[in-house]
């Protein structure tokens, strides 16, 4: 029935497919290692002229064109921080509710509102804080006598806060349902009290999954761009205080890119999105460990 | 040992190895056309990776490979591409494995769909009646021939992978332990159907069950620790084994 | 000793409680947030939506009326080109890591790779984009926005059309090459059907994802207030449609970003509920 003739032809098919499938994946590395290559050529001109001083200048102006990162690394490390300190004892509690308290009928459609509201585009949750969190916070600050903008750190710290809760939560929820029944059912059958089991058994062993949900929402909050540039209130200068008006480094591309006229301002932007790059490429390598480290378990 | 006219296959000094470990020693044998040949031994002792060479998927293992000649008939299939081989020597398996999301019709016709080959509506209908009518499932799936093969029982399920290899019309049917996941009707079956089949094609058989080569296969090839130890008429090996290892094997001494 | 037993049993009992309610209570607590946002986001959007808002074009600026039409065919649009782009790339390179590199050096790089770039914030993407596509084009454009996009769907749809793979049982395989199939068919029409519910799983989340991403079309698609079908030119869409009207001076404007809000959150919803219902559809065959 089958001529060899096209037998043949199978034959070098399989070895040109063999050869498209492993290009492909070559091309997944060029792509990430050209991506790279390609925010340290288009930074090139500003790395050229402020050298390491870019990173603790405390100026940015256009204007005179002397560019420094500094205000926005600190605004991006203190809301990303602020973020996490808000939201993982959260976190930490419904995870800990979900997997181990809440019988399943609660615990199952409950996971699934949670996942859903993880899956809400960011530029929704800025929206919603502009139009709510933004009086909310405002009304807080007349209330202790602190600059009623409204806007500023406080508040992008809260919208950050808001959006990982639910991914920091799933992640350590997931972790938490691996830790094997008969390990609790042992702590049980010593007598173990509800807690005490989750303080001794599940917590050490899910230790290492939660830490990395926790690494991977930084990774998030580090990155996160339009809620934040929403309500952060748009100031290139170095934050005084946690009421202030401020820019992170994702906020401050957002914001300027598309207004940079001269070659050396939009370079400095590049380099702040090198930066960020590098950033959250070792942020989520450590969360790489971690993840490793549970399966190796 | 039994020396076999005009043999469908041929092995000479072969080989096989797993990494390092050689699960296949410098095995010379040759395999009868239209003849049912179990291949048997212990666990472990290299039934199945000599089957497996014979259709050369004992090198999609990672790290497998094989020394020495094998001939189909006359060519060395070594040298030969395996999908070539293949074509000519098909294969079951222990687990019946229709491909899930085929009907039973496209599970017969794998061969050529999967190949890209366009057959004709009446030629691809007779091939897949013929098919089954060999495999004796035709009476059983004429009706459902459209619905998916995994709904099938697991008798069936096999009966359906035997016809999906004879589709091809290959020379040689290799098994392997067709029946060790089936119930006692199933196999029997099978076992019957196996007899009817050796007047179109060779087939080797690996089964780990004594009895069943004994009903159903004209040579018996005895393995132990990777060694052909002994070939010959079926009758011959059980009634008057030349090797000690085969009468305690035979005997029950170990499995 | 035996006296402070009872006693401490009774504290440990108490601790408990204290402990486990103070959890209850902290989980609860975020719920208030996330439900308000629900709610204000249904209250708010579903009364800006209505027929002429789904078929109208933008109004001009501090001008009453006007809808989204151009947004939402430019999301489909812009969102379309991605998956096509991203897709078959995606999948080659899964087919890769479960059929051929496996666990090479190679492979792990490339897994290696998917996670950086899927770590990589959106905006930084934008950024890349903008030098790859918009600087050589000159202009921006629907295509650069969507080269952003596929690159943020590559991570997501490799992982899982490996993990998906890997699941495929060695015996099809061996089916198929003992009919003499050669391997790249055996993947193609065997290996790769019987992973497809989880593989179009792995898209659909995908393409629920960048559907929201905002960041990335900043500065190139960069919006439009016209409706166009070209991908060469700067295209409106729902994200950023939602971002320009919220940060605008107008109240009419506000208005319409929370409708476009509710239509996208639609969009989003729908992909992953149907994504959803797939993988349920997987769980059950096993």
């Amino acid at each position: 029935m089958t001529t060899p003739k096209n037998l043949y032809r199978q034959i070098k098919y399989d070895i040109a497919f063999r050869k498209l499938a492993t290009g492909t994946g070559i091309f997944v590395i060029i792509l990430v290692v050209a991506a790279f290559l390609t925010l340290v050529y288009e930074s090139w001109p500003a790395i050229k002229a402020y050298g390491v001083k870019f990173l603790w200048n405390t100026t940015w102006d256009p204007v005179t064109l002397e560019f420094g990162a500094l205000p926005f690394l600190v605004g991006t490390l203190i809301t990303s921080f602020l973020a996490l300190a808000i939201s993982v004892p959260f976190a930490l509690a419904g995870a800990i509710f979900l997997g181990e308290l809440a019988p399943p009928q609660i615990a199952n459609p409950v996971s699934f509102v949670i996942e859903l509201l993880a899956g809400i585009p960011s530029v929704i949750y800025g929206l919603w804080a502009l139009f709510y969190l933004v009086p909310l916070v405002r009304a807080f600050q007349m209330k202790i006598g602190a600059p009623p903008y409204g806007l500023g750190l406080f508040t992008a710290s809260l919208v950050l806060a808001i959006m990982i809760l639910p991914y920091a939560l799933s992640v350590a929820r997931d972790v938490i349902s691996l830790v094997p029944q008969d390990l609790k059912e042992a702590a049980y059958g010593l007598g173990a009290t509800r807690w005490e089991t989750i303080r001794h058994v599940v917590l050490p062993y899910a230790r290492s999954g939660i830490l990395a949900g926790i690494v991977l929402a930084l990774g998030r909050a580090l990155g996160e761009t339009m809620a934040v540039t929403m309500v952060i209130g748009n100031r290139s200068a170095m934050p005084q205080s946690i009421w202030d008006l401020a820019n992170t480094m994702a906020s401050v591309i957002a914001n300027e890119f598309t207004e940079a006229t001269e070659d050396l301002h939009l370079a400095a932007l590049v380099e702040i999105g090198l930066l960020l790059f590098v950033i959250t490429v070792i942020v989520n390598l450590i969360a790489r460990i971690f993840i490793v480290k549970t399966k190796v378990r | 040992m039994t020396s076999i006219k005009n043999p469908i296959f041929r092995t000479e000094d072969l080989c096989a190895y797993y990494r390092d470990f050689m699960a296949i020693k410098h095995v010379t044998v040759s395999i009868p056309e239209k003849k049912v040949t179990a291949v048997m031994g212990p666990s472990g002792c290299g039934k199945t990776t000599f089957i497996r060479c014979l259709n050369r998927l004992h090198e999609l293992t990672p790290g497998a490979r094989i020394t020495g000649k094998i001939y189909l008939r006359d060519k060395d299939i070594l040298k030969m591409d395996p999908i070539v081989v293949r074509r000519k020597v098909g294969m079951v398996f222990q687990r019946p494995n229709p491909f899930p999301t085929m009907t039973i019709y496209e599970n017969v016709l794998a061969g050529y769909k999967l190949l890209g080959i366009r057959l004709p509506k009446e030629v691809a209908d007779r091939i897949v009646e013929d098919a089954l009518r060999k495999a004796a499932l035709w009476d059983e799936v004429k009706d459902v021939l459209h619905r998916r093969g995994t709904f099938l029982s697991g008798g069936q399920q096999q009966r359906l992978c035997i016809a999906r290899a004879l589709a091809v019309k290959p020379e040689v049917l290799l098994m392997d332990e067709p029946t060790s996941a089936l119930d006692p009707k199933a196999t029997l079956q099978i076992e019957n159907l196996i007899v009817e089949l050796k007047s179109t094609v060779t087939i080797v058989i690996v089964t780990h069950n004594m009895p069943q080569a004994g009903r159903i296969s004209d040579y018996t090839a005895f393995f132990y620790l990777g060694e052909l130890i002994e070939f010959g008429p079926t009758a011959e090996v059980f009634t008057n084994p030349k090797d000690p290892r085969t009468e305690e094997y035979l005997t029950g001494k170990f499995s | 000793m035996n006296n402070s037993y009872p006693a401490r049993e009774n504290w440990r009992r108490l601790k408990n409680r204290l402990i486990l309610g103070t959890i209850t209570v902290l989980a609860l607590i975020p719920t208030v947030p996330l439900f308000l946002i629900l709610f204000q986001l249904l209250h708010k959007g579903l009364s800006s939506l209505s027929l002429d808002f789904f078929l109208n074009l933008p109004a001009p600026p501090g001008e009453p009326g006007g809808g989204i039409a151009n947004a939402i065919v430019g999301t489909i649009i812009i969102v379309g080109l991605a998956t096509l782009i991203g897709v078959p790339i995606s999948i080659m390179a899964g087919i890769y890591l479960s059929e051929y590199g496996k666990e090479s050096k190679l492979a792990h790089a490339v897994r290696i790779s998917a996670d950086v770039l899927q770590g990589v914030p959106s905006i930084v993407i934008g950024i890349v984009a903008y030098a790859w596509v918009v600087r050589p084009m000159g202009h921006f454009s629907a295509l650069s926005g969507s080269v952003a996009l596929a690159l943020m769907m590559i991570p997501v749809v490799v992982r899982t059309t490996e993990e998906v793979l890997r699941l495929v049982p060695d015996i099809l395989r061996e089916a198929s090459l003992a009919l003499g199939i050669p391997y790249w068919r055996t993947v193609l029409k065997v290996v790769l059907p019987t992973g497809m519910v989880g593989v179009t799983t792995g898209i659909l989340i995908a393409v629920a994802r960048i559907a929201g991403e905002t960041a990335p079309l900043l500065f190139t698609a960069f919006g439009n207030q016209f409706m166009t079908f070209n991908p060469l030119e700067p295209m409106n869409a729902l994200p950023l449609v939602i971002f320009n009207y919220a940060t605008s001076p107008y109240e009419d404007w506000w208005q319409q970003a929370w409708g476009a809000s509710i239509v996208l959150v639609f969009m989003v919803l729908a992909l992953n509920i149907v994504s959803r219902l797939l993988a349920r559809r997987i769980a059950g065959e096993k």
